[in-house]
């Protein structure tokens, strides 16, 4: 099986929601990867909606460069709104 | 309980001086309970004890369907075998979540399953019972996943994140399990006729003891249980999870109106938990070298599925080789 490829396997679990990934499967094809992803991961209607990505094409990012990767927003604090005090007079905003 | 003895590689535990720096702020992160990922540096020993730990598991989910899937063409009724059938599907569904938690680690699927079947690698040693009469099934439900969900649900905390998303998903489905197991027990004792009732006491007589051994040896002061507590890959001792079972478990067994073959079993009102008598360890021992009434019927079983399926994974691969190519030409 290990000459089998890897997928990594995301499922819309209602409609309005993202694809959440869930596991991997191994398969000889997309197809089968599907139909795999499908038996194993939505056996009790926990989805509408499944992809299949082969696991090889996917970049990530070490995490363990947290500090590099995420510094750039790490001192932006006017980005959120909670930096803008508003005077209570002003209400809901 | 699914892993019942699983090396560390450990002596003794480090202290933190002796340390490197990597290994330091992995044990922050693993004491802060941040779960540690793929990616990150983790200490060769957590990965090569979590690849034991998680494989041991995998290969019981996979052997644990065998005991089970002797009864699937005996099941007294349609509704019985339907859900037999899909107990054994959620376990084969298990075993292929545990396999992909254990190939974040690096390992390879069928290299592991090669030393499954090469006797190198533990199952739990439960599924080498054979399973009787009917009410075994009931009792395997009960008993046998009741005594993993124990175990299981505490794993859901365990320090590496595939596994323990691996947990969360299995502990979801185990609960069914277990609850169809008591009720195929329960309908056999309210229904069932003297002979059937005997069954079930007899299924319980017999699967009591092995039950109470999935939570594996007593912890001792040994490294292994050590490490494994400081690396957060096991999260409860087995005394304390066994003891946990059997308080849940006594009160159903009296609903039920069984017994349980051990006469030391009683209510401490001073401890607030059940005492009960000791495991026969030697029993243990043997099953777990190999020795116990199934084992080598359950590897051969499961190498003939391997080697017979061999032309099916073949099959596959080249009609998908086929497929690519008729795609490059068109």
């Amino acid at each position: 099986m290990s000459e089998w490829r890897l997928y990594e396997v995301f499922v819309r679990s209602k409609h309005g929601l993202n694809h959440k990934h869930v596991g991997s499967v191994h398969a000889s094809d997309a197809e089968m990867a599907m139909e795999n992803a499908r038996d194993l991961y939505t056996r009790r209607s926990e989805g509408v909606s499944i992809w299949v990505v082969p696991s090889d094409t996917i970049t990530a990012s070490a995490s363990d460069e947290k500090e590099v990767l995420f510094d750039p927003s790490e001192d932006k604090v006017y980005r959120h709104a909670s930096f803008y005090k508003l005077p209570d007079e002003v209400g809901h905003m | 309980m699914y892993a019942q003895l699983v090396e560390t590689g450990a002596k003794r535990l480090k202290t933190k001086e002796e340390m490197s720096p990597e290994e330091r702020e992995f044990h922050e992160k693993v004491d802060a309970e941040t779960k540690i990922e793929p990616k990150n540096w983790m200490p060769e020993g957590y990965r090569k004890t979590l690849v034991r730990q998680i494989s041991q598991h995998a290969h019981s989910e996979v052997v644990g369907m065998l005991p089970e899937g002797n009864w699937v063409t005996r099941a007294p009724t349609l509704k019985r075998k339907l859900q037999l059938m899909a107990k054994i599907q959620d376990e084969a569904g298990h075993g292929l979540y545990l396999y992909s938690a254990m190939e974040t680690l690096g390992a390879d699927r069928d290299e592991e399953i090669e030393k499954l079947h090469q006797g190198k690698a533990k199952y739990s040693s439960i599924f080498n019972y054979p399973t009787l009469n009917w009410a075994d099934m009931g009792a395997v439900g009960w008993l046998v996943d009741g005594a993993a969900i124990v175990n299981q649900v505490v794993l859901q905390r365990t320090s590496y994140g595939p596994y323990s998303r691996a947990m969360i998903r299995i502990c979801k489905e185990e609960s069914f399990h277990q609850r169809q197991g008591y009720q195929i027990l329960l309908d056999m004792m309210r229904e069932g006729t003297e002979e059937q009732k005997a069954m079930v006491q007899d299924a319980i007589n017999r699967l009591w003891w092995p039950a109470l051994m999935m939570f594996g040896p007593h912890d001792d002061e040994s490294p292994n249980s050590q490490q494994s507590m400081a690396w957060k890959i096991k999260r409860k001792s087995n005394d304390e999870l066994r003891q946990m079972f059997i308080d849940q478990t006594v009160p159903q067994l009296e609903f039920l109106g069984c017994t349980a073959p051990d006469p030391d079993l009683k209510w401490n009102e001073e401890t607030g938990h059940y005492d009960f008598g000791e495991i026969n360890w030697q029993e243990f021992y043997d099953v777990l070298k190999g020795n116990g009434p199934c084992n080598r019927e359950r590897i051969k079983t499961r190498k003939n599925a391997i080697d017979e399926g061999a032309w099916v994974r073949e099959a596959a691969v080249a009609y998908a080789e086929k497929q690519k190519q008729r795609a490059q030409a068109a």
